[in-house]
């Protein structure tokens, strides 16, 4: 049993707006889902499949389907953090394999910037949390404990804060492009290294944006797929892991896409130097230097001279990454960035993404994400999917 | 270091012999009756083999995995990972330090900070190696 060649993703919409002061967090959704299904060429009453994880408010789901007033046969809530939307497309081509829906709607919105909670301060203590009363006093935020990751890979490996930053240097040269990006000005090295740090290494500029928004994809049979006017996305194969303090046997260099990532390949039958574009998960530059060595584009410790001198740029590097902007400078709606990844990808096996950052030939690209924090408890999920 | 109180930490039925001897400045771990292995954080079942644990004074000794400094903040804060001697590593804060004199590596001692409601909250202090 396999979900390869089971479903396609048929509609992709990224909201345009990064800040909502005047919109509920409901009504991002439900703009996101219309947005969606017209893309595809679908409407409301065709879905019969919805996913959603925390960022949904209410009751998740039973809010959300009765907002948008859905007739569903199908619902899933798995929530990996901002990874989710990224297992929910995996999620949905297993629903449809097996017939539990036909069309799946996936959608995520959020307003860290509306509702003044950005995700860098510290989370609040969840009474029944099993680690609260062992880790709550220490304020662990979102930064530091991926800063714990990077100044312990900077130890193992001689990984450098000049390293981390490419990272945002390339994001910085593909959000020019995009009108909707939060940060469109081209960054140096020096300017990253040279902003303020926050967390010992990271500087802000290691971060991603903070933005209000949403996104949403519809997932449907490639029977369906055919009678559509969009070019057809092929989901080609998934995984998904997880990782955490391993009891006490802790160890910050390794993130759970050393799971997703070989398992999404095996199933694609493809392998990382394959690859055409990928959308790697940008909470943090540290975040996409580790997913890059635990998928295999290069060995465990080499991700800083990989992502070094433009090697992630489009038409310059040779893996051309988050060509949006992605969350290091474009979008990270709802603190939660997985449903972007799946957008671009999708832009580009298009052909639709920027003509000046669009990777000639797209056939093969690859999303993935790892949600929560890296640093204590994380969920990944990678996708492979290719062009019809 | 910090000058603000700790916050508290949730009280818990699990957690709650740790807090009482940690009011006498004893250091406690849990190990597995079953397979022998220390964990952390404490827990009733061995997240290793699912066997029952017991609880065990430690040494109190570890040497730092990896630490960070919350600059914002005045004065700035740190949190780290530390290994213990019996081999976990924990999640804890570094005090009574200089945080630009910190390395991995570096040897430290547990020390009992109060939480804004007295609760001790088992942090790390830099120690002298040997």
């Amino acid at each position: 049993m396999t979900i390869k060649d089971r479903a396609c993703i048929v509609g992709a919409y990224e909201h345009p707006t990064r800040r909502a002061p005047d919109r509920s967090v409901a009504q991002l959704h439900a703009e996101s889902a219309a947005g969606a299904l017209a893309d595809a060429g679908l409407t409301k009453a065709d879905v019969d499949g919805y996913f959603c994880a925390g960022d949904a408010p209410g009751l998740g789901p039973l809010a959300m389907a009765d907002y948008m007033n859905l007739r569903l046969r199908h619902l899933d809530s798995t929530d990996l953090g901002g990874a989710s939307y990224i297992a929910h497309v995996a999620h949905a081509a297993a629903a449809i394999a097996l017939g539990r829906c036909t069309v799946a709607l996936i959608t995520l919105a959020g307003r860290p910037r509306s509702e003044g909670h950005s995700g860098t301060a510290a989370r609040p203590v969840i009474g029944n949390a099993p680690d609260s009363p062992w880790e709550a006093p220490f304020g662990p935020t979102t930064v530091n404990l991926y800063a714990l990751c990077a100044k312990r890979h900077m130890h193992a490996f001689g990984t450098t804060s000049e390293q981390l930053a490419w990272i945002k240097v390339a994001a910085s040269h593909h959000a020019r492009h995009n009108p909707d990006a939060m940060l469109r000005d081209v960054v140096t090295v020096a300017d990253v290294v040279g902003s303020p740090m926050l967390a010992d290494p990271l500087h802000r500029l290691d971060c991603c944006v903070v933005s209000d928004g949403g996104g949403a994809l519809v997932v449907t049979r490639p029977e369906i797929a055919r009678d559509l006017k969009r070019p057809r996305v092929r989901v080609l194969g998934a995984g998904e892991g997880h990782k955490g303090q391993d009891g006490g046997a802790v160890d910050l260099t390794v993130s759970a896409a050393r799971w997703s990532g070989p398992a999404a390949f095996a199933e694609a039958g493809v392998a990382p130097a394959d690859i055409k574009y990928a959308s790697v998960y940008d909470s943090f530059t540290i975040t996409v230097l580790m997913q890059l060595e635990d998928l295999g584009f290069c060995e465990k410790g080499a991700g800083g001279r990989f992502v070094a001198d433009g090697n992630l740029i489009a038409g310059h590097g040779r893996l051309p990454f988050n060509t949006d902007g992605g969350g290091l400078c474009n979008n990270h709606p709802a603190n939660r960035g997985g449903i972007t990844k799946v957008i671009e990808a999708v832009r580009q096996l298009r052909g639709e993404a920027h003509p000046a950052v669009q990777v000639p030939n797209c056939d093969l690209a690859l999303a993935t994400g790892i949600g929560g924090l890296l640093g204590s408890r994380h969920g990944a999920a990678t996708l492979v999917l290719g062009r019809e | 270091m910090p000058d603000r109180p700790w916050p508290n930490p949730p009280p818990s039925p699990e957690s709650a012999p740790f807090v009482e001897a940690a009011r006498q400045g004893r250091f406690l771990i849990r190990r597995c009756t079953a397979c022998g292995r220390a964990h952390w954080y404490p827990r009733a079942l061995c997240p290793f083999c699912f066997g029952e644990t017991a609880w065990e004074e430690a040494s109190g000794a570890g040497t730092i995995y990896s630490y960070t400094v919350l600059r914002r903040e005045t004065p700035p804060r740190t949190i780290a990972y530390v290994t213990l001697a019996e081999g976990p590593t924990v999640m804890t804060s570094l005090v009574a330090c200089d945080p630009d004199a910190l390395a991995i590596g570096q040897p430290v001692q547990v020390v009992f900070e109060a939480s804004e409601d007295g609760t001790p909250v088992a942090c790390f202090r830099p120690r002298p190696a040997g």
